[in-house]
């Protein structure tokens, strides 16, 4: 058993990590191609991701796309958490499939949904479109953190603020909100990573007008590959992991996965 | 004991907004996505309202039904492969002690912030003739001469793995981090060995979580649309590619929409019948 | 300032679903007391409670405070302070954060609320405290908090749900102690939930016992428990002897074939008497006429303090007959003896109860 429990470990470390090797040895990789052994090393592609305008465009939109998006992502599902979760409706089982359906299912249909629907609109090709789609099909992120804050939230917490006199209004802008919050920072920060990476469905709402940092990516791919899209990724992981790292130092990372609360203290 | 209150209209005008969104930009976009799958095509990319049923009879054309065929298979043999291997790695990581524990979740989110079209490249090179895993092996002289694993099958299947291998794991993760460790250990005072253990008392246990991982790794790959078209040759395509290059490329909206809604139509039965089966089963036992 | 806080419940009925949990209650209750609510879990209790709070909306009934109808009133217009069973103190916020919530949301001004915080956290023994995190404080001192977040406005009516159910023993015992002469200090009316019947007796100035839905008995303390009204009351404070008889047609009490007399003369009929253990006897020798069962030594026990003896009488459980070391009788298991039970310490309880 011990010999199998380090068996899988390893191989799926080594899975997981060959990509990110990859990438990292391609994006200091002297020449164009990827060749092995490597021949010289090189940062020349980071600084093209800040000199060439193309480049430095595609991520700004995405940025912009990302950070548009989640804030509507999250302005659609706080609401609709919080009202399924504080208040007896009839119709809330239908209510909750909607807000999850849209991430359910998969994104080629999704975007020709989208795609279709902007068409028939007259006003297509534009950055909001992407903006307002992916805020659509990413809100059931936040709406699961959310409604999974929602349930644990001790319930006499309203309550209490209740007897102190505070109308439902008041106890929701100074108790429910300020306690949600950090579900609320986590559905959008999903949101973000998501749009940063989404592909399908900015293609082909806005993907000709629009050219989004994935578009980009999978047109070098197609037409004329650069080490400057590793440089892109090793960025972006990164940042990605720094974020984490300090989450888990900081704050609760294993608690905020689901992990059981008796596993959390211990062994430290 | 009355868990939630009665709505007042305050709550049902809050409500409205989230709900006003999700119908004009969801529920909308796809009443129109059907109604566009009756439309006639025209040449030269474009289409009129019409109810045309051609659309749908290319569907059940063979090259179609081939591909519909290819890509639920596929996405099964995904949803097998992540599940087999992610769910003894979940459950020995949450047995694992603080440090390596959390290291481990910070490579598996960080695998997870890869976008698909990186994957799809950072494999292509690493199944590559020119700078992959098969010149390592020619360097070490367990190979002869380097080969090139993709474009191909087992090429699209790991990359459709990867990317729904960081998924499948989360979603285990909060039922095995609570499966109580007592369970095992009584299973073990009680002869079993810690094999007998797992496939006895763990795999019952963690039954319908296993279920569910499996068929969120099948719909996850299924809507899969770069790692089949990076990785693989026109014969791995799955379905999903097909669709957008209709949509795009050959600008026949109407096949496209025809196909997602068959591709939703089939997810949705699919999904359905492995339920099914799981509950039977599961009675049996 | 006459007092405030008297309470008038009238026919309070709450149903949720296909179970009633408050089967018709009517109450008045004086200003300025502490008073609890007894009885064990499922009894109604924390429901009138929170009936009283306006957390629960009457399925029937009117409540008034003060003789001022609140019955439709919503619990943040009701002038009360309300302790949970889970303290609920808002993690976000700090100690002064806490106690000082109901005046902030008020408007009041910010020096003003520091003033009062600093008031209470002395009125509670918490001084020094303000700026500590919930989490940084020990059982204790989150209890105190809740209780000085409670009083901060001097409400009308101070509400209490187990509020000592989540401490220790010994931390509880000082706590009750602490509570009460808080609650007479204050001369505040006070309305507290527990199941703990020596809570309930420590602290109250008035016992409400509860059963189903419904009040089986109310009075002080001393009262309910040398007075018994039911067999439920009686066994459910402290530890009682249940004997159960009859009055036959020629006026004569039997229990176990043997004549008892009791007080309540009018009695008729079946008949089921309570006993505390610690007003029998045990008598060696020649039993006396009235007021006895002869029985065997099952079992005893020597605490120190106090012994305890088990002796089966035939009955359908046995008798337990206490007392301090002093009035140890010398008995052993297996030997006979006789229990007396003094006529005036028997009380005669209602026999429609569960067994």
């Amino acid at each position: 058993m011990r010999v199998l429990r380090w068996t899988i470990t390893a191989v799926v470390i080594l899975f997981l990590v060959a990509p990110l090797l990859v990438v990292a040895i391609v994006s200091i990789n002297q020449n164009r191609y990827m060749d092995f052994p490597p021949d010289g090393f090189s940062f020349h592609w980071y600084a093209e991701l800040l000199n060439d305008p193309g480049w430095r465009n595609a991520i700004t939109r995405s940025l912009v796309i990302a950070a548009g998006s989640s804030a509507i992502a999250v302005l659609i599902a706080t609401p609709l958490a919080f009202v399924l979760r504080a208040y007896d409706i009839r119709l809330a089982p239908v209510f909750y499939a909607l807000g999850i359906l849209p991430f359910m299912l998969p994104p080629v249909i999704s975007a020709i949904g989208a795609q279709v629907f902007w068409l028939s609109t007259g006003y297509f090709q534009r950055i909001e479109n992407i903006i307002i789609s992916h805020g659509i099909f990413f809100s059931t992120l936040p709406l699961v953190t959310i409604s999974l804050a929602m349930d644990q939230m001790d319930r006499s917490l309203g309550e209490a603020s209740q007897t102190l006199g505070a109308n439902p209004r008041t106890t929701f802008r100074t108790i429910t909100l300020p306690l949600l919050l950090p579900s609320i920072i986590t559905g959008y920060a999903a949101a973000f990573v998501l749009s940063l990476n989404e592909y399908i469905i900015a293609f082909l709402v806005a993907g000709f007008a629009v050219e989004t940092l994935p578009i980009k990516v999978f047109n070098s791919l197609r037409y004329g590959f650069t080490p400057t899209i590793a440089a892109v990724a090793v960025v972006f992981i990164l940042i990605a992991a720094t974020v984490f790292t300090m989450f888990a130092i900081f704050g609760s990372l294993l608690r905020f996965l689901g992990a059981d609360p008796g596993v959390i203290d211990h062994d430290r | 004991m009355s868990d939630r209150r009665k709505p007042t209209r305050g709550a049902y005008l809050v409500l409205a907004f989230p709900l006003a969104m999700l119908l004009i930009f969801f529920v909308a976009p796809f009443a129109i996505m059907i109604a566009y799958s009756f439309y006639r095509r025209i040449q030269g990319g474009f289409y009129e309202p019409a109810f045309d049923l051609a659309s749908w009879k290319r569907l059940f054309e063979p090259v179609f039904l081939d591909r519909a065929a290819f890509s639920i298979g596929i996405s099964l043999l995904a949803g097998a492969v992540c599940i087999t291997v992610a769910f003894p790695f979940t459950f020995f990581l949450t047995r694992m002690r603080r440090r390596p524990h959390v290291a481990l979740l910070i490579l598996v989110l960080s695998a997870l912030t890869l976008s698909e079209v990186i994957v799809g490249f950072a494999w292509s090179v690493l199944l590559g003739r020119a700078a992959g895993i098969s010149n390592i092996l020619v360097w070490l002289g367990l190979m002869d001469e380097p080969r090139a694993y993709q474009p191909g099958f087992m090429a699209v299947l790991l990359g459709l793995s990867y990317i729904a291998f960081p998924f499948c794991v989360l979603t285990l993760y909060p039922p095995l981090s609570r499966l109580d460790r007592e369970i095992t250990e009584a299973a073990q005072t009680l002869g079993a060995s810690p094999w007998r253990t797992f496939r006895t008392v763990v795999v019952p246990i963690m039954r319908p979580t296993l279920v569910a991982g499996f068929l969120l790794v099948f719909v996850f790959t299924l809507g899969s649309y770069l790692i089949a078209s990076i990785l693989g040759r026109p014969q791995h395509w799955t379905l999903s590619v097909f669709i957008s290059d209709q949509a795009s490329f050959n600008a026949n909206v109407p096949f496209a929409a025809a196909m997602a809604i068959f591709l939703t139509i089939l997810s949705l039965v699919v999904v359905g019948i492995v339920m099914l089966i799981e509950s039977r089963t599961r009675s049996a036992t | 300032m006459g007092a405030r806080g008297g309470l008038k419940l009238q026919g309070l009925v709450k149903r949720f679903d296909d179970v009633t949990a408050v089967d018709g209650v009517d109450l008045e209750l004086p200003p300025g007391q502490l008073i609890s609510f007894l009885g064990p879990s499922g009894c109604g209790k924390t429901t009138l409670l929170r009936m009283i709070a306006g957390l629960e909306q009457p399925t029937e009934g009117r409540i008034l405070i003060d003789d001022e109808d609140v019955t439709d009133q919503a619990p943040h217009i009701r002038d009360m302070g309300m302790v949970f069973q889970s303290l609920a103190l808002f993690p976000h916020l700090t100690v002064a954060g806490n106690i000082g919530y109901s005046m902030r949301i008020r408007g009041v001004a910010k020096d003003r609320i520091r003033d009062r915080v600093h008031e209470l956290l002395t009125l509670v023994s918490l001084e020094g405290l303000a700026d500590r995190r919930i989490s940084q404080l020990s059982g204790g001192q989150r209890q105190r908090v809740a209780t000085a977040r409670a009083l901060a406005l001097e409400p009308r009516l101070f509400l209490l749900d187990e509020p000592l159910s989540a401490l220790d023993a010994n931390l509880r015992e000082q706590l009750q102690v602490e509570l009460r002469l808080l609650q007479q200090k204050l001369g505040i009316t006070t309305i507290m939930v527990t199941h703990d019947q020596r809570e309930a007796m420590t602290m109250s100035d008035l016992v409400v016992v509860m059963n189903a839905g419904r009040i089986e008995q109310m009075g002080g303390p001393l009262d309910v428990y040398r007075r018994p009204a039911t067999s439920f009351v009686a066994r459910f404070i402290g530890t009682t002897n249940l004997l159960a008889g009859t009055r036959g047609s020629d006026g004569v009490l039997r229990v176990a074939g043997r004549e008892f007399v009791v007080a309540d003369e009018a009695a008729a009929g079946e008949v089921v008497i309570s006993v505390r253990p610690e007003d029998a006897h045990l008598v060696l020798g020649d039993p006396p006429e009235r007021n006895s069962l002869p029985g065997t030594v099952v079992f005893v026990r020597d605490l120190g303090e106090m012994f305890e003896c088990y002796v089966d009488c035939g009955l359908d459980d046995n008798v337990v007959v206490a007392g301090s070391p002093r009035e140890r009788v010398q008995v052993q298991q297996g030997e006979r003896v006789t229990v007396s039970f003094p006529a005036e310490a028997c009380v005669v309880v209602r026999a429609g109860d569960q067994a």
